[in-house]
C-alpha cells in the first residue's frame, strides 16, 4: 500500500535513516556530557564523538577536519560566510558578487549586507539557469573581496561551473564562498581540487536531523572571517555556544554513509527521475526547467502549460511536492528563480518541483505519473486556454481583458 | 490555502463545464481576465425567444476560488432574464462561497463575465435586428 500524500520533496527535507536516529539516541540519554567539558570522562566522551563526527564530515569532502565549523544549518552558515568575509576584508574592498538564483539566506544576507553600505552585483543566470562564466568575469571588479555562488540550485537542481569560478576567484584573491545545501550527497565535492574557500552544508537534506550544519572554512590558503556569534569561543571563536552533539553525531553518521553509498544511490534515483520525465514527456505542453544535463539525478521541474498553478496544486494533494508559485495572496508571485531563467509567468506559476530520494520506489513514481496524467488532463478540459489553442489559437494575440 | 466546503465541491465537481456548439442559435459568450493576471474566465449563456437564460457552460484557467466562482454562477444564471442575470452581485458569490479577501478578485471576474456574456448577447441581437 502507497503512503499517501507520496513524498517528492526530498529538497524541502529528508526523512532521518534509522541508522542515524539509532546512533544518535544515547546522546540524549547517558552520554549526554557537554564536549566542552574538560574535567571529566563524560565531557570527554562527547567530544570524542564530536571529534569523530567533524572527521566524517570532512572525509565526505576531502578536508581536514580542522576546516569544519559547527553551525545551526546551511542559513547560519551562509550568513557566518557572507557577513563574516565581508566584515573581515572590507579594509580592502566593499564588493561582493552573487547570482539571481540564489537560496534567500544568501541573498537577504547580501541585502543586509548593502545596508551596512557594501555593493552587491546580483549576476544574470542563462535560460538554462547556468552562469555564463564571461557575465561572472566581467562582473568582478579590483574592490570585490567576496563571491558567493550556490552549487546546486535548490528549484531546479543545476549544477554551476563550480570549478571554473574557484580558479578565476583564487587567481584575483578573491573569497569563494560556496553554497552547498542541495550538492551534498548529489555531487562528488573534492575540496582538494576545487578552490572553495568556504562552503555551507546541512544535515536535513541527506538525511541527517535537523537544526545542525557547518560551514567549511579553507585552511591553506586560509579564509579569514569574522565571528557573528560570540560567547564562549567555542569553535576556535568562530561560533560560540555549547555544541549539540546529539545533532553532530547524526550529522556524522549521515554523511558517512552518504560517502559510502552516493554512487549506487545516485544512479538509482536517476533512474527513477528519468522514469518520471518519461512517464510525463507524453503529456503535450511540459516544459522542463533548468538544464537537463547539468542536474543532480533527484531533482526534476517541469511547467504545465494552459493550467492554473494554484488550481494544479490542489489536484496534485495526493504528492507532497513545491510549486514554482507562492500563490498565497491575491497577487501574482511566481517563482523568482524560474523567472531569472526568462520563463514568462504563466510557465512559471503552474511548475512543480519534484525531488525523489533514498526511498523513493518506482511503485511511487508509476502512481505520480498516472495522477499527473488525470489531473492535468481534467485542468486542461476546464481551461478555456487550452480550447482556444487547440483550435489554433494563438494566444499572444488575442486582446485579453485585463483586469 | 484553505478552501471552504463549497469551494471545494465546485473545484471537485465543476457544474456546466464545457461549451456549446459556435453555431448554436441564442448563444453569447463573455471572457474576462487574463493569463497573466491568474484568471481568464469563459461563460457562455443560451438565451431562449422568450429571453430567459435556458442554459449556461464555463471554462475557466483559474485557481480553485475562481472555478468554483465560474461554476456557481453558471447555476445562478439559469431561468433569470438578462436583467435579472446582471443583479448577481459579487458580493453574493463571495458569500455563497465563503471567499476569503484574497479571493475577492476571482467573484468580481465572474460578476464581470456575466456583464461581458449578456453584453454579447445584445450585441449580437442588435446586429441581427439591425
Amino acid at each position: 500500500m502507497l503512503k499517501l500524500p507520496v513524498y517528492l520533496d526530498y529538497s524541502a527535507t529528508t526523512p532521518v535513516d534509522p541508522r542515524v536516529v539509532e546512533k544518535m539516541i544515547p546522546y540524549l540519554g547517558e552520554k549526554f556530557g557537554n564536549p566542552a567539558s574538560r574535567s571529566h570522562s563524560y565531557g570527554w566522551q562527547a567530544e570524542a564523538a564530536v571529534e569523530e563526527a567533524r572527521e566524517e564530515v570532512a572525509r565526505l569532502f576531502n578536508a581536514d577536519p580542522k576546516e569544519f565549523v559547527w553551525t545551526s544549518g546551511a542559513t547560519e552558515s551562509d550568513n557566518l560566510a557572507i557577513k563574516g568575509a565581508a566584515h573581515f576584508h572590507a579594509g580592502r574592498g566593499r564588493h561582493l558578487v552573487t547570482v539571481k538564483t540564489e537560496h534567500k539566506a544568501v541573498l537577504d544576507t547580501c541585502r543586509e549586507l548593502e545596508r551596512q553600505g557594501f555593493e552587491v552585483s546580483y549576476l544574470d543566470v542563462g535560460e538554462n539557469g547556468l552562469l555564463d562564466l564571461d557575465v561572472f568575469r566581467a562582473a568582478l571588479r579590483p574592490d570585490t573581496t567576496v563571491v558567493s555562488v550556490m552549487f546546486v540550485n535548490n528549484e531546479i537542481g543545476v549544477i554551476q561551473p563550480i570549478a571554473e569560478i574557484g580558479e578565476i576567484c583564487r587567481e584575483k584573491g578573491i573569497l569563494f564562498h560556496v553554497d552547498a545545501t542541495q550538492a551534498t550527497g548529489k555531487v562528488l565535492i573534492d575540496l582538494s581540487t576545487l578552490k572553495i574557500d568556504l562552503m555551507s552544508i546541512t544535515a536535513h537534506k541527506v538525511y541527517g536531523p535537523k537544526g545542525i550544519g557547518a560551514l567549511y572554512v579553507r585552511r591553506r590558503p586560509r579564509a579569514r572571517i569574522e565571528a557573528q556569534m560570540h560567547g564562549g569561543g567555542h569553535e576556535r571563536g568562530l561560533r560560540s555556544g555549547t555544541l549539540a552533539t546529539h545533532q553532530i553525531v547524526g550529522m556524522g553518521e549521515a554523511f558517512r554513509l552518504a560517502r559510502l553509498e552516493m554512487g549506487t544511490e545516485n544512479e538509482r534515483v536517476r533512474m527513477l527521475r528519468d522514469r518520471l520525465l518519461d512517464g510525463i514527456s507524453s503529456i503535450e505542453h511540459v516544459y522542463v526547467n533548468g538544464d537537463i544535463t547539468h542536474r543532480v539525478p533527484h531533482n526534476l521541474n517541469v511547467s504545465f502549460a494552459y493550467v492554473e498553478g494554484e488550481s494544479m496544486l490542489m489536484a496534485v494533494t495526493d504528492l507532497a511536492v513545491s510549486s514554482g508559485s507562492a500563490c498565497t495572496s491575491a497577487s501574482l508571485e511566481p517563482s523568482y528563480v524560474l523567472r531569472a531563467l526568462g520563463r514568462d509567468d504563466e510557465l512559471a506559476h503552474s511548475s512543480i518541483r519534484f525531488t525523489l530520494g533514498r526511498f523513493t520506489t518506482e511503485e511511487e513514481i508509476d502512481f505520480a505519473v498516472k495522477l499527473l496524467h488525470e489531473k492535468i488532463g481534467r485542468l486542461r478540459e476546464l481551461s478555456p486556454l487550452w480550447e482556444m489553442v487547440r483550435e489554433g489559437v494563438d494566444l499572444n494575440t488575442v486582446q485579453w481583458a485585463a483586469h | 490555502m484553505t478552501y471552504s466546503e463549497k469551494v471545494l465541491d465546485h473545484y471537485e465537481n465543476p457544474r456546466n463545464a464545457g461549451s456549446f456548439g459556435k453555431d448554436e442559435e441564442g448563444v453569447a459568450t463573455g471572457m474576462v481576465g487574463a493569463p497573466a493576471c491568474g484568471d481568464v474566465m469563459k461563460l457562455q449563456i443560451k438565451v431562449g425567444k422568450d429571453g430567459v437564460i435556458e442554459d449556461a457552460k464555463f471554462k475557466t484557467y483559474g485557481c480553485g476560488s475562481a472555478i468554483a466562482s465560474s461554476s456557481l454562477v453558471t447555476e445562478w444564471v439559469k431561468g433569470k432574464t438578462l436583467d435579472q442575470a446582471l443583479e448577481i452581485r459579487n458580493t453574493q458569490i463571495a458569500e455563497e462561497l465563503a471567499l476569503p479577501p484574497v479571493k475577492i478578485h476571482c467573484s468580481i471576474l465572474a460578476e464581470d463575465a456575466i456583464k461581458a456574456a449578456v453584453a454579447d448577447y445584445r450585441k449580437k441581437r442588435d446586429g441581427a435586428e439591425g
